[in-house]
């Protein structure tokens, strides 16, 4: 096993893992950073971010009502202190960016230009035409290579964490193109590994995001905070799952059902608004989960339009004209085109919910820090509860550089404050334990295989822990989630081969999201009430009095996970009503 | 949805067994609103696990998915079964050494887009912390086109040069220098150009243009390069007669 040793180990090459390492590289390049990712950093999946970042720009905005919108955006789940610290860094974030080259759109003025965005009041979402997470990752990746001290180790796959005496003192990964094991010990850890929305059939992520991170940091008994909160996106392309951008909406795209009919109006987000003019926080301009949970009742009613891939609703952007949509949105015009054949400038686009991302994660604080010392967590991958029941659209690439940075602060200190470990031999024990446990998975036989373990557990959450759920659901989820746990072990390894072996990665990946889901299922059938994008039937209301707090999934080898709850950080906003109807009421 | 079934022809090498790349046959039942990449995905879930190639997104923007189809350099996610009548052919993209499968080796272009210095480089002070630089959505327009490069190397793989003599610095990581030097924030142009106009850079580019040809984001790398061309001429006099400036 290759020994490699570093000040700040970081799992993660994305927008999160790069801002972080960025920021300890100007701060102090004395110190080393090793840069851990399964991909190079270009496909990281922050690429994928289409619509714009969130931070106050406008005279006639302010930081209190960013604040207000996210918190109540969140159903009053959000940790305020940390919504607080968000909303005023935001803003210098995001010309940092500018200032790193970030191509921003731009105001006639030249200045950076800002769109709406759903659940916010004012304009306050940067964007970069309809590629902004594109434009992020790669600003930030080129903007990375000028400091020699981020060593990076592209396409090393993360296996588990080193710790000694409770402390997070490393990593263990496996060089995919080599099949060589990569002990990396570090004082500090930051995981930045991104969310996990493959565990669900049906969603807007790419192939790599299987909540690695998440997985590695439960096997490691640190707590997942939060699972239960998955985010449907309302307008995903049937069939692929590829986000249509929320930016469609903010530009002034509706949302029909067969009947034409602009169906938002009946679920408290009406009135109707006039077409192409756009009302904040309200119609096409109301939160995820609200508009998520709208198509699930159309759909009950018959109220869908049938297409080859299922049932849909339609988003129409006829009206946007031409260039307006050539102009802001030609991601999402050559997308619809390419994969669903509809041209958005002529014709509706079907659409339909998709997952999107996961407001759970590693429980962390505002510092990125978890319960075990030494180890940190950002981005999606973290909750550090700035997103609470549901993200507000536009909040996440925003978080991944104020947190990023902030946890990269907190990392470096402590791993300057902290001495090397006391016995360096039972790291390394730890480290061959880890091999030991891979290599065993690559003699494994039986007749399970991966994509029908992988489908079973995909479809399991989409009945049990989809838009809606209720207790038989999750209750079952649960249970399937824990059989397929057993049968997992009975999967061959078809290939052998040390180098490229993407049939063991697809293994270990998979290990990786049973064990997230079993969190999800867990939290899910644990949280008896109605919040945010977590909504049961059974328990329809929002329940304060028992439910205003974080779930906390713990691991417990061989059983169901156990079920934690940790109180809400409230500053200055109490629990009240989510008001997207306009001014209807 | 109506299913073709399409005759898959994939290059297979792994360097602990194999002598040389072979090519495997698979039948895969196709939908017809596939991608390629779709069919490959198909035989690794139900037909052979151990066949490795790279993607993530399914969406055109990550860059991973390039592979030669019948051929071509091409974004597998982008490139549909319904526009390919017949057997369809997959290899690893030419130009670059083959790791495994349909999985090339990375690492000279990873340290030619590294090489060109591609971030802000400033001489004067930026402007103090929260405050953004005016950019006029006329000098953006002028490098914005070079910004949209996903890097999925399709460029390397067309390009003849780099064929010869991968010295060359090659299409994708030039255009991302040009795109610096074209940013009205940047002030890094001369000290970039040591290096593209150096004897492996823009000189060596013989003006094919099928980069700009395959390139799935239509980035016009050939164009870029003959713009440096212009760009490095007239920086070479303006020095060499002592003119002042020489930034745009």
């Amino acid at each position: 096993m290759k020994h490699i040793q570093a000040d700040v180990v970081i799992v993660g090459a994305g927008g999160a893992g790069l801002r972080a390492s960025i920021a300890i590289a100007e701060a102090n390049p004395d110190l080393e950073v090793a840069l851990i990712s399964k991909v190079y950093p270009m496909r990281s999946h922050t690429c994928a971010a289409e619509g714009g970042a969130a931070g106050v720009k406008r005279s006639d905005d302010s930081l209190e009502m960013h604040f207000n919108d996210t918190v109540s955006g969140g159903d009053w789940l959000c940790d305020q202190d940390v919504v607080e610290y968000f909303v005023e860094q935001a803003p210098r974030e995001l010309v940092q960016l500018e200032h790193w080259g970030c191509p921003w759109s731009r105001d006639e003025d030249g200045s950076v230009a800002v769109r709406p965005f759903g659940g916010m009041k004012k304009e306050r979402t940067w964007y970069a035409a309809d590629k902004s997470g594109f434009h992020i990752l790669h600003t930030l990746f080129q903007t990375s290579l000028q400091h020699p001290s981020i060593k990076r180790y592209d396409e090393f796959f993360a296996l588990d964490l080193i710790q000694e005496d409770g402390k997070c003192r490393g990593v263990v990964a496996l060089e995919m193109r080599s099949g060589r094991y990569f002990h990396f010990s570090g004082k500090a850890v930051i995981l930045a590994t991104g969310g996990a929305g493959k565990i669900f059939p049906f969603t807007t992520n790419g192939a790599i995001k299987t909540g690695d991170g998440m997985a590695m940091a439960y096997r490691a008994g640190v707590p997942l905070k939060d699972m239960e909160f998955v985010q449907y996106h309302p307008t995903g392309l049937p069939g692929t799952g590829i986000l249509l951008t929320e930016g469609c909406r903010g530009e002034g795209g509706v949302l029909v059902n067969k009947d034409g009919y602009r169906f938002l109006q009946d679920y408290d987000m009406g009135p109707e608004t006039p077409l192409g003019k756009p009302v904040f926080k309200s119609m096409e301009l109301g939160p995820r989960d609200r508009l998520s949970q709208a198509f699930w009742h159309e759909q009950k009613k018959g109220n869908t339009v049938e297409t080859a891939w299922g049932d849909c609703v339609l988003l129409d952007m006829r009206h946007l004209g031409a260039q307006r949509i050539l102009e802001r949105l030609p991601l999402v015009h050559e997308l619809a085109k390419s994969y669903v054949g509809v041209d958005m400038i002529t014709d509706p686009v079907p659409v339909r919910p998709v997952v999107h991302y996961m407001m759970g994660g590693i429980d962390t604080n505002i510092n990125g820090e978890t319960p075990m010392p030494g180890l940190f967590a950002i981005g999606e991958t973290a909750c550090g509860s700035l997103n609470g029941a549901n993200r507000l659209g536009s909040n996440s690439l925003t978080e991944l550089l104020v947190f990023g940075k902030r946890a990269a602060a907190t990392a470096a200190q402590y791993a300057a404050d902290t001495d090397g470990p006391a016995n360096q031999a039972d790291l390394d024990e730890q480290a061959e334990a880890i091999v030991s446990r891979i290599r065993e998975l690559l003699q494994c036989n039986g007749d399970e295989t991966i994509s029908g373990i992988r489908r079973e557990m995909m479809n399991s959450l989409e009945e049990g822990a989809g838009i809606y759920r209720d207790e038989e659901g999750t209750e079952a989820a649960c249970k399937k989630i824990a059989e397929l746990q057993v049968r997992s072990a009975s999967i061959e390894v078809n290939d052998k081969s040390n180098v490229f072996n993407t049939d063991l990665q697809g293994l270990l990946e998979l290990q990786n999201m049973l064990d997230v889901a079993e969190c999800v299922a867990e939290a899910s059938n644990a949280r008896k009430e109605s919040r945010g994008a977590h909504q049961r039937m059974d328990y329809v209301e929002r329940d304060d009095e028992n439910y205003l707090k974080h779930s906390q999934s713990f691991r417990q080898p061989g059983e169901r996970p156990r079920i934690g709850w940790l109180d809400v950080t409230i500053t200055r906003s109490q629990p009240g009503v989510r008001d997207y109807s306009g001014g209807k009421k | 949805m109506e299913i073709r079934q399409i005759e898959l022809e994939v290059m297979r090498y792994d360097p602990e067994k194999d002598k040389q790349p072979w090519f495997q046959q698979y039948t895969v039942p196709c939908q017809e609103d596939w991608a390629i990449l779709d069919a490959l995905n198909y035989v690794k879930d139900n037909l052979d696990t151990t066949l490795a190639y790279r993607w993530s997104c399914h969406m055109m923007v990550c860059g991973s998915c390039g592979m030669m189809v019948n051929g071509e350099p091409s974004l597998t996610c982008k490139t549909f079964v319904r526009d390919l009548p017949g057997k369809v052919r997959v290899e690893p993209l030419e130009n670059f050494p083959i790791e495994r499968d349909l999985v090339v080796v990375l690492d000279d272009v990873m340290q030619k887009l590294h090489k060109v210095q591609p971030y802000i480089i400033r001489k004067d002070d930026p402007p103090p912390e929260g405050v953004e630089y005016t950019q006029s959505r006329g000098a953006l327009a002028k490098f914005k086109q070079l910004t949209m490069c996903i890097n999925c190397m399709c460029c390397y793989s067309a390009c003849p040069q780099y064929g010869l003599d991968n010295n060359f610095i090659g299409p994708a990581a030039l255009a991302l220098a040009h795109r610096y030097n074209l940013d009205s924030r940047d002030q890094g142009k001369s000290q970039r150009l040591d290096i593209l106009a150096d004897h492996d850079g823009v000189w060596d580019c013989s003006f094919v243009g099928a980069c700009s040809e395959v390139c799935p984001k239509h980035v016009d790398p050939a164009a870029a390069i003959q713009q440096m061309k212009i760009d490095g001429a007239l920086e070479f006099w303006k020095q060499k007669l002592g003119f002042p400036g020489g930034e745009s």
